[in-house]
């Protein structure tokens, strides 16, 4: 456990220092801790791979006091049990126009479209957090063998619901917005609803599975 | 109901509040006005909470017309407000007659008006607040900025008698400024001596390219060589992130809530509403100051701004 001051109003806490599943284990039971027992000064916390970021009101409390009763969280948070994982199932249209860098990312691993496809749904992949835009869940790990870095230069407007690729993670982009991962299809699921009780369609711990699905397939679901 | 309409929205027109805190989780970062002090000092000039929905425009107002009149008050920067032809005065609540019209010009010092009017506007509330989410298209006036023709909704206002303005001591001590203090980020110590003393004795200038998301600085370029890979972790609110290419970006409002680049220092809380105001080709400057002096001005801007027989003549 390390901590170190983001701003004079934010503390990073770090649980572990490689991505994988023994550190965010860590960071999902302190961050349930958090959320069953807020403390007072609370104000909010960005869970991510490694890390939580705690924000907090400075005008009751500083770093110190906030360290140390994040260290108390996190001796209570390391007997909790792991909580069981929901599984969620995303409907994937890959390739055509859904996918515009499937065949560059087959083409750059030595293998077929198809092949692609299938790595990308063969295995389940955790979800670490949420970040970059609401909803925007990073899951990993990618298989090997079609990890890809980001596009040289970043799309103005990726399309929502592009399910996309970056290093050894994939993620599926809620909204419109620009992006510099690689598009490789897209689900037509919504993946954050607002309104009265807005939810994210995958929420951190999860486990998420893609499944391939035929354009007719796709085109009904929007219809639906 | 009254409403209030908007003839012409001006360049970027949003409704806002003190933004959505604690949603981090789901990936949903606060938004809320780019500058909450003078949302605020607008809210409680006309007796609203002061986290009640406003106006921002941005660089250029819109103009807006009050059907059923309103008593209002326009805050942050000058943009040369007149009602019904007549020179407005800033940092005062002022009474609009029914079918007056509000017009607003180009600024005249910095970068966001801010409209209040007593009872607040009134829009569905996407996780407890007002706050327009431009990249998402989440929650203000439909998700969006302000267009021609849009009706907006105003609460019930108070009955109460409203303070006469906001202190000139007060306005001084809030006033924008070119020099932001900041404190170490959290990955200070990855950056060279050479590269720190550089960033701060470099004079920035805000990019063009700049938004409510964050601020890109113009003027030196940091090496990031040799800092190492980074686990992408969450990130605040004023944070200064060295992109790949070299430039700096200052976290704004609407921030994206986690990020993989390094963060070389960090605006003080009390700088934060500057940050709002700052328009593009503006020069700024970075000052170093330590987490106990952010901390105590914190406190004693908290108290300052719930003091009303302080901030108020």
């Amino acid at each position: 456990m390390r901590f170190c001051a983001a701003s004079d109003q934010a503390l990073l806490v770090y649980l572990g220092e490689k991505i994988g599943l023994p550190a965010h284990q860590r960071v999902l039971k302190l961050l349930r801790l958090l959320e069953a027992k807020p403390p007072e000064w609370l104000r909010n916390v960005q869970p991510a791979y490694c890390s939580l970021l705690v924000a907090f009101d400075a005008c009751r409390v500083g770093h110190a006091e906030v360290e140390a009763a994040l260290r108390k969280y996190e001796q209570r948070a390391e007997k909790m049990r792991a909580t069981k994982r929901r599984r969620v199932e995303i409907p994937v249209c890959y390739g055509q126009e859904f996918g515009p860098d499937l065949n560059d990312v087959a083409a750059l691993h030595r293998l077929t479209p198809e092949e692609v496809v299938q790595r990308h749904c063969s295995r389940p992949y955790h979800a670490y957090f949420l970040g970059f835009a609401p909803g925007f869940a990073y899951l990993g790990d990618l298989p090997e063998e079609i990890a890809t870095p980001r596009l040289e230069s970043l799309r103005k407007q990726v399309p929502a619901g592009s399910v996309a690729i970056a290093g050894r993670q994939t993620a599926v982009y809620p909204f419109a917005t620009p992006g510099g991962w690689r598009l490789l299809g897209r689900t037509p699921l919504r993946l954050f609803r607002g309104g009265r009780k807005p939810k994210p369609l995958i929420s951190i711990g999860d486990e998420v599975r893609f499944r391939p699905i035929s354009r007719a397939e796709y085109l009904n679901w929007e219809k639906a | 109901m009254s409403t209030l309409v908007v003839e012409a929205p001006g360049l970027l027109t949003t409704v806002q509040d003190l933004g959505r805190v604690g949603y981090g989780a789901l990936g949903v970062s606060p938004s809320g006005a780019a500058d909450p002090v003078a949302l605020r000092l607008g809210n409680l000039l006309v007796e609203n909470p002061v986290s009640a929905a406003a106006l921002e425009m941005t660089l250029l107002g819109g103009s807006f017309l009050f059907p059923e009149g309103a008593v209002i008050a326009v805050t942050g920067a000058n943009f040369g407000a007149s009602l019904d032809g007549r020179a407005l005065e800033m940092w005062t609540p002022q009474e609009v007659k029914p079918g007056a019209k509000l017009v607003f010009g180009a600024t005249k010092n910095y970068a966001r008006c801010y409209l209040a009017v007593a009872g607040g506007i009134r829009v569905p509330p996407f996780l407890g607040s007002a706050a327009t989410h431009l990249m998402s298209g989440l929650g203000g006036f439909q998700g969006r900025a302000l267009r021609r023709g849009d009706v907006l909704q105003i609460g019930r206002p108070k009955k109460r008698t409203l303070p006469r303005g906001v202190s000139q001591a007060v306005l001084l001590h809030l006033k924008p400024r070119k020099k932001l203090r900041v404190t170490d980020g959290p990955q200070s110590e990855r950056f060279s001596e050479e590269a720190k003393r550089a960033f701060f004795q470099t004079v920035f200038r805000v990019s063009e390219a700049s938004d409510r998301l964050g601020i890109r600085l113009d003027g030196a370029k940091f090496s990031i060589a040799g800092a190492g890979e980074m686990i992408t972790e969450g990130v605040t609110l004023g944070a200064i992130q060295i992109t790949p290419s070299g430039q700096p970006i200052i976290l704004g409002v609407e921030q994206q809530t986690t990020g993989g680049y390094p963060k070389i220092a960090n605006v003080i809380g009390v700088d934060l509403h500057r940050l709002g105001q700052l328009r593009p080709r503006d020069e700024i400057r970075f000052e170093r100051t330590s987490l106990a002096v952010a901390r105590s001005l914190w406190i004693e801007q908290g108290r300052l701004l719930s003091n009303p027989t302080q901030l108020f003549v």
